[in-house]
Parts: structure tokens; C-alpha cells; sequence
């Protein structure tokens, strides 16, 4: 793999500091990643470390403090309505509540049509019928089943999975994934950590992964990056971070987590 | 010989939809809990997990009705109670039940020991507010949470502290039998563990006697509980200790279950988990033979119609159709 594997995506430290005065709070300090074409990164922390500042922060929802991102080998700039599009249509992003991610007004048809609508497509009625079949097989969801519901008629893993479905029709550059697995059974959870394995091998995709368990984040990436109060503290393939910690709060997560062939130390 | 603490036999319990329709989240359910041990229960979303916690606190509010069955906690049955005697001599006292989103249970207007007050008022109504706090004051300090908490509002504590104090106000007064369901699942891994020690710290006090833990996450149970449960469209269908359970299980659902465990141990990269095809059946319409049968990859004809009753293998119950042998050399075929 590492043969095609073409670093185009670089932050050079970035900070993000919320509030001023006394109330300042840096959420992310002088982070600098580097992101190669089909790597599955995973940014893993605890609650409040910054995973989910350092995630927006790379979609462009919030505005950095300082630093830059290098994407493609220019500065991302987001400042004109037209460059903001251009690097929206390769980003894309799951979130943590599936419940949360969609129109509730719309059918499910609807939801996945607008994603044939936001690529410019001309195609026919049955074209897009077949294209959003597809997508719908391909998340192992049957489209004569649903498209005539409501989001709100799914469970919460079928609604995770449409939302593959609709990544997998706009084929992002990027896709960030925001703890994609948390609101779900561990079932489910197995089935969409192999969907985005499956996205990824077919469409050559670099997925951020967010998450705090690191059993996790050891199965799914290629790299893992570990954070903590904002700062990036330990960062190397999955194997080096995972089975040879080197930073004592490395080792604390990955003592905190249950395993099924060692005792867990709760002392 | 050992007390048991919960008898359940033949539970059934039901919702009742809009259109008078029943759907039975609980189908006969029979299992037995004795003093001092634990029990994990486990299963998908939509199995009757949490229905099963609720029944076995009596608290049928529809659309939850109760139709059949007995539960004797501590030797009282409890169907056989009125609704004030549950309400006074049953529920806190010889069991207590920690919901799924406990941490918003917490009325957020309350100061932590308003709510201990207002336990006190029904179940100990000669203590004044002052022995109150003392009371509570010594427990939470016992339990390794600061005294300061008592005078804290919900929203000035974080999410694993807020989880931990509703435990320790729910077993204020010593219940035998705590209900704990998915208590850690909001959580991130740190806070967890802190909440999984607090549980394991009131079972060595000796302040609860017995746990019932429900959860998804198998690795937790392994670790937490003496027994695993699985159900699975509310009937049970697996049941042994944590370790058989893990490493050597009987039933194919139970078998696929354990196959989703994620844990950062070598060998773990790579590795093929297994996933369940489709969903739980709808419980309005469960399939005649074995529920499971429209998703095992083993499943016969027989599977579909004949009837399946839970067997009995060494200590173990499992509910298939086929006898472990079979089950075993199928396994070994894989």
C-alpha cells in the first residue's frame, strides 16, 4: 500500500483557542499532522482532549487561530464562497448521533437524491434509481424497504448506515468520522467498521477516525494519532502505538480498557 | 448452600401498541440470581434487555403490561404486592435499578442531597435533615466521592461523576439487588473504569449484595460479572460463566456475539469480526420455530418450524435445537 500512498493533506500547528482573558481555553495546541491518500487515521483521546475541535478545525467549520492547512499543496484557504465549495465537495463527514444527521422531514428517497443533485448529475429517473440502489447494497440495506420511510423509522444503525450510503454516492476525498460507533451495538458497530474498510479499499478514501477506545482505533487505522489536552503526545503506526506505548498516557488509555486475555488492573 | 436473591420463572410481559396489538418484549423468562453473585446480561439493541430490568422491578406504567409469571425477590413475591407496599418496602430497599441515562435523571434545579431527602421521606421518616447528611455525607466518603458533591447542582459535575453519584444515592439504603443498566455506555474508557471500580468497591462493602449488569460491550462483562446472560427477542438464549461464555460458547447467536468483541490485543489488526446479517425480528412477529433462525448460518428447516425448548448441559442453559456435539463440530469445521 505504501507504494501509492501520496501525502496531500498537512497541518502545520494549528491552535485553537475558544473565549479571551481569563476565559481562555486552547482546545487544540500546535498540532501538526501529516495525512496520506487511502491511510485510515485514527485520533484518539478522552473526552475534552481536543479530538473534536482538531476534526471541525479540518473540515473547515471552525476557523483556525492560528496555523495552516496544507491541502493538495496549497494553503487551504475557505475565505470566497467558491473555494469553500470546491474543498466541501472532497470533505465529508459522519457524526456521532445518527439521530441527529438528518432531515427529519424528508424520506429517505429524498435524503439520497440530493446527494445525485449535489454532483451536478443529468441523469434519468431509472439512472438514479439504480444509483441509489447501489449505494443502498452496498451498506447492506434494502432501497424497496426504506425509501418510503421517515429517518426517524430507522434504528440507530441503519440510520449510520445510510449515511454511508450517501458517502459512499458523493466519493469524498476525505471523510472524517466523529466516534461513528458510539450510539450503536457492538452488531452494528462490526458492520460499519467494515463498510469503512470496504470505502476506503475501493475508493482509495483517507478516513479520520475519532474515537476514545482504543481497541478501536488498533483494529480499523494505519496510523494512530493520541491526544491529550489538546496536544498531540504519541503518534506512529497502529502496531507501534498500541503494542509499544512509549507515553505514560498511551499506556494509561490503553490500561483503562478491558481486554478479554489479560486481568484488568482497576486498582 | 447459598441464598437466592431473584427467582424469575416464566416472566412475561408485554406492550401494548395503539392498535390493541401485544407484543411481547419479555417471553418467558426464567433465571435465578443468588447472594453475592453477578450477573451480566447481554444481547442487541431491541432483545427485551432493558424491559426485562424494568419488569423485574415491578414497574408496569403502560404501554407495559404484566401477563404472566412470578419474580420473588428476597423471598417476597412481588406481583403479589400492592402498589404503595412496591413502592415502600420493595423498590431502594431490596432492589434499586440505575437507568440508561441516569446521568439526566437529575433534575437540574435540585442540589444532590435534595434527592437523598426526598428518599429518606418515605423510607426513613424519623431522620432529620441534619442525620440526613451525615448518613450521606459517610457513604459518599466510603465510596471515595467528596462530601462537597451533597451541596453541588447536576450540572456543576462532570458526566462519570454525575453517573457515580446517582449509584451511590440509589443504594443509600442497602438494597440487595442492583439493576444497572448500560450504566457505562455514555462514557468515554477513563470515566468507565472509575464507574466499573465504584460498582465493584459497594459489592466488596457489602452495601449491595447481588448485581445485575446489562450491557453490549462483552469485554466489560467479562471482567465485571460471574455469570453471562444472553437474550435475544426476549427469550434467553445462552447462559454460563463469563469465561465459558467468551471462550466457549454453545448457542450460534451467542457464538457470532462474541465474535464482535474489539480489544487492543495483539492479533486483533486484521482480524475477521463477525457480523450479524439483517436485525432482531420484529417482536410483533416473531419467526414459529427458532427466533433466530432466519439469520444463523447453520439453520436447518427443522430451525424454522419445531418448537425450541432451553436445554440443560452441565450448569449451562442454551436454547437450540441442536445438541452442543453437533454445535461443536460445525464450530470446528469454520
Amino acid at each position: 500500500m505504501s507504494s501509492n500512498r501520496e501525502s496531500f493533506m498537512h497541518g502545520k500547528q494549528l491552535t485553537k483557542v475558544f473565549g479571551f482573558g481569563q476565559q481562555k481555553v486552547t482546545a487544540v495546541q500546535a498540532v501538526d499532522f501529516d495525512f496520506h491518500r487511502g491511510e485510515i487515521i485514527s485520533i484518539v483521546g478522552e473526552s475534552g482532549s481536543g479530538k473534536t475541535t482538531l476534526a471541525k478545525m479540518i473540515m473547515g467549520l471552525l476557523k483556525e487561530s492560528s496555523g495552516t492547512i496544507e491541502y493538495k499543496g496549497k494553503t487551504r484557504q475557505l475565505k470566497r464562497h467558491a473555494e469553500r465549495k470546491a474543498y466541501w465537495k472532497d470533505i465529508q463527514a459522519i457524526f456521532q448521533d445518527p439521530f441527529a444527521s438528518f432531515n427529519m422531514f424528508h424520506k429517505v428517497e429524498k435524503l439520497l437524491l440530493d446527494c445525485i443533485k449535489l454532483q451536478g448529475l443529468q441523469l434519468t429517473k431509472d439512472e438514479r434509481f439504480a444509483k441509489m440502489k447501489e449505494a443502498c447494497s452496498f451498506v447492506n440495506l434494502k432501497f424497496e424497504e426504506l425509501y418510503n420511510k421517515y429517518p426517524f423509522e430507522l434504528s440507530g444503525g441503519q440510520m449510520q448506515r445510510l449515511m454511508i450510503a450517501r458517502i459512499f454516492m458523493l466519493h469524498p476525498k476525505v471523510l472524517i468520522a466523529d466516534e461513528p460507533t458510539s450510539m450503536v451495538d457492538a452488531c452494528s458497530r462490526s458492520t460499519i467498521l467494515d463498510m469503512l474498510l470496504k470505502l476506503r479499499d475501493e475508493n482509495n478514501m483517507t478516513i479520520i477516525f475519532i474515537t476514545h477506545d482504543v481497541g478501536l482505533a488498533y483494529y480499523i487505522s494505519d496510523t494512530i494519532y493520541i491526544m491529550e489536552k489538546g496536544k498531540i503526545v504519541e503518534r506512529g503506526t497502529a502496531e507501534e502505538v498500541i503494542l509499544s506505548p512509549q507515553h505514560p498516557y498511551t499506556k494509561q488509555l490503553i490500561a483503562d480498557v478491558p481486554k478479554i486475555h489479560e486481568a484488568w488492573n482497576l486498582g | 448452600m447459598t441464598k437466592n436473591i431473584l427467582e424469575v420463572k416464566g416472566l412475561k410481559t408485554y406492550y401494548r401498541t395503539r392498535l390493541k396489538e401485544q407484543v411481547f418484549a419479555v417471553d418467558g423468562v426464567d433465571f435465578v440470581l443468588e447472594e453475592g453473585k453477578t450477573l451480566g446480561i447481554a444481547g442487541e439493541s431491541g432483545c427485551g434487555k432493558s424491559t426485562l430490568a424494568l419488569s423485574l422491578m415491578g414497574f408496569y406504567f403502560p404501554p407495559l403490561h404484566y401477563q404472566s409469571g412470578s419474580i420473588v425477590i428476597n423471598g417476597i413475591d412481588i406481583m403479589k404486592l400492592k402498589k404503595e407496599e412496591l413502592r415502600s418496602k420493595i423498590l431502594g430497599r431490596e432492589i434499586a435499578y440505575i437507568p440508561q441515562a441516569a446521568m439526566n435523571a437529575l433534575n437540574p434545579t435540585l442540589k444532590i442531597i435534595r434527592f437523598i431527602e426526598d428518599m429518606m421521606k418515605v423510607h426513613r421518616p424519623e431522620l432529620s435533615k441534619k442525620q440526613v447528611w451525615e448518613m450521606a455525607a459517610e457513604r459518599f466518603e466510603t465510596l471515595n466521592l467528596s462530601p462537597n458533591v451533597l451541596n453541588s447542582f447536576p450540572n456543576e459535575l462532570s458526566g462519570g461523576m454525575k453517573q457515580r453519584t446517582v449509584i451511590a444515592i440509589s443504594t443509600i439504603l442497602n438494597p440487595k439487588v442492583l439493576i444497572a443498566d448500560e450504566p457505562t455506555s455514555a462514557l468515554d474508557v477513563s470515566s468507565q473504569k472509575v464507574v466499573i471500580k465504584l460498582l465493584k468497591d459497594l459489592l466488596d462493602k457489602q452495601f449491595i449484595k447481588s448485581l445485575v449488569f446489562i450491557t453490549h460491550e462483552l469485554p466489560l462483562l467479562y471482567h465485571v460479572t460471574d455469570d453471562i446472560m444472553v437474550m435475544y427477542a426476549g427469550e434467553i438464549v445462552e447462559r454460563g460463566t463469563s469465561h465459558e461464555m467468551i471462550f466457549d460458547s454453545i448457542h450460534p447467536y451467542t457464538k457470532k456475539l462474541m465474535g464482535s468483541i474489539i480489544v487492543p490485543e495483539e492479533g486483533m489488526k486484521g482480524h475477521k469480526l463477525s457480523a450479524i446479517p439483517g436485525a432482531p425480528p420484529n417482536l410483533k412477529n416473531v419467526p414459529a420455530g427458532c427466533r433466530f433462525s432466519d439469520r444463523c448460518s447453520y439453520a436447518t428447516d427443522a430451525c424454522m418450524t419445531g418448537k425450541v425448548e432451553s436445554k440443560m448441559v452441565d450448569d449451562r442453559t442454551y436454547r437450540c435445537l441442536y445438541d452442543v456435539e453437533i454445535l461443536k463440530e460445525w464450530y470446528a469445521h469454520e
